[in-house]
């Protein structure tokens, strides 16, 4: 679905540019959700900004469904961390879901069902006359994946989705990540720095390392599921992959044991 | 409501000031330290002020005034917060107009009223010159940098669902540009009552409060009237700053609350 060769990106030239991207390889399948972890500066909102087409990329190569990337592509969401900015304060909540709407030509009849089916879909059915501001950050975050998830995109990237909420919270749209990626047959790209919750959503978990990132880590996750806050963060393979993911994003060789 | 808690209610502070300071210069006045030639009584005043309300020859100058006032607002919005998107959104363009706006700018309106005068033979084209010349910097200044405010990611949410360029300046930078746009307006509209007054007084003609008071200065018992029509002058640049105030608050809700949580 989503191909990625050799995808460079420098910043500024000369003595102070700054190589965020040293040659990424990475294919994702449809119906996929995978997460990619990596230190922090290690060009992880560079990748996602590459694939959304919202930054040209110096070297390398994207397809989606065999297109090359060229520009915004169109059947294609962005869930920002930072929500607050992200949504149009201006406007009421089902506003805010149903303006991308807009750009499918659908009638104002359809953009305010579908933004209703949205709402309701995050658990939000009745927070559509409102705004944003009027909302908690969770309840608004939940608003940015309603208007993601209206605008049935093939594509889903999240940037830090769940950055900026307090632990209960994050585990909360965790979970509903997990139950909305089924409903449309969306491919998920998650982006978090984040090891525990790398493997809690994902299917599969992607390593970057520092910058000039490279892929030096892609792990399946093969838990039982429905996957459960509390169960899945006990079980043995949960914590197996956890410490795999941890050793790869901090740089340590997965074959040696640790210090301790 | 108690005393104290009636002293902490800024209106209510305010209109006692202001009657305080009125009471004492009626008694200044009463016990002689001036002249009532040179300053009429408090009360002469007020009275002077209430009997204007009832002038119909008076009514008529504030209608054309504000007549002026309001054409010349318009005009300004009309031109200056298109021309405010164009210059805000293309920097290059900004950075070969910005010397002319910074050398324009400092002029003096009001010293620009006697070229105005030869250049207008019309009155009240002349006073929608000049307030438009004089009130569109305020509107001009704040849309470009409201526009330059504009959040990066509010910008980049609606490009990233494939809304082109002039799509994101209509939905997302104009709106969130507005409450900056507001504030010019309402900045300029006080500045376009000093223009319309200014250009009353200097230009003559017939109509208009500054003809009126004109017009007064040549009467025995002028004083009163001038000052009365001067009170008048005051009453409607608050009135209509109020009006603005009131409008900004009633439309820019999001934009107060939002700031107000983020303090």
């Amino acid at each position: 679905m989503l191909e990625i060769s050799n995808l460079t990106h420098t910043y500024g030239s000369g003595p102070s540019a700054h190589t965020a991207l040293g040659g990424i390889d990475l294919r994702v399948a449809e119906g996929e959700l995978v997460c990619i972890v990596g230190p922090s500066g290690s060009g992880k909102s560079t990748l996602l900004r590459s694939i959304a087409g919202l930054l040209r990329p110096t070297g390398g190569r994207i397809t989606l469904d065999g297109t090359p990337v060229a520009q915004i592509p169109d059947d294609l969401a962005v869930v920002f961390q930072d929500y607050s900015r992200s949504l149009f304060p201006w406007m009421s909540v089902a506003d805010n879901v149903s303006l991308p709407l807009r750009r499918k030509g659908q009638s104002r009849k359809q953009r305010t069902r579908s933004a209703a089916e949205a709402l309701e879909q995050v658990g939000l059915a009745s927070a559509g006359s409102k705004y944003p501001w009027e909302l908690s950050g969770g309840m608004q975050q939940r608003v940015s994946i309603a208007r993601a998830l209206a605008y049935r995109p093939s594509l889903l990237l999240m940037d830090e989705p769940f950055g900026s909420v307090d632990a209960q919270t994050r585990e909360d749209l965790e979970d509903l990540t997990l139950l909305v990626r089924g409903l449309h047959n969306m491919t998920i790209l998650l982006i978090t720095h984040d090891i525990d919750e790398s493997v809690y959503v994902g299917d599969r978990v992607v390593v970057l390392s520092k910058a000039p990132a490279r892929v030096v880590g892609d792990l399946r996750v093969d838990l039982p599921g429905p996957r459960d806050q509390i169960n899945t963060r006990e079980h043995s393979d949960f914590v197996r992959l956890r410490g795999e993911v941890g050793r790869l994003v901090r740089g340590v060789r997965p074959s040696q044991p640790s210090a301790l | 409501m108690s005393g104290r808690a009636l002293l902490r209610n800024r209106v209510v502070c305010g209109a006692l000031g202001v009657a305080t300071l009125l009471l004492l210069a009626e008694a200044a006045g009463r016990a002689g330290l001036f002249g009532q030639d040179t300053l009429p009584l408090t009360s002469t005043i007020v009275a002077r002020t209430v009997e204007l309300a009832g002038d119909e020859e008076f009514l008529t100058d504030v209608a054309a005034t504000m007549t002026a006032w309001s054409l010349g607002l318009l005009l300004t919005v009309a031109v200056t917060v298109p021309l405010g998107l164009l210059l805000g959104s293309l920097p290059k363009v900004e950075a070969t107009v910005r010397p002319l706006i910074e050398f324009l700018r400092p002029i003096p309106s009001v010293a620009l009223i006697p070229l105005a005068i030869l250049l207008f033979p019309d009155r009240l084209d002349l006073k929608i010159a000049v307030i438009f010349y004089a009130s569109c910097w305020p509107i001009l200044i704040n849309t470009m940098y409201g526009l330059r405010d504009v959040d990066p990611v509010a910008k980049e949410t609606l490009r990233s669902f494939g809304f082109g360029p002039l799509a994101v300046l209509w939905r997302v930078s104009l709106p969130s540009t507005a409450p900056f746009i507001a504030t010019g307006v309402r900045l300029a509209g006080g500045i376009a009552l000093i223009l319309a007054v200014s250009a009353e007084l200097l230009a003559g003609g017939s109509d208009g409060i500054g003809a009126y008071v004109i017009e007064a200065s040549s009467s025995p018992d002028g004083l009163e009237f001038i000052i009365a029509a001067t009170v008048w002058a005051g009453i409607l640049g608050v009135v209509t700053n109020s009006l603005f105030i009131g409008a900004e608050r009633r439309l820019f809700r999001w934009h107060t609350a939002r700031a107000g949580v983020a303090a």
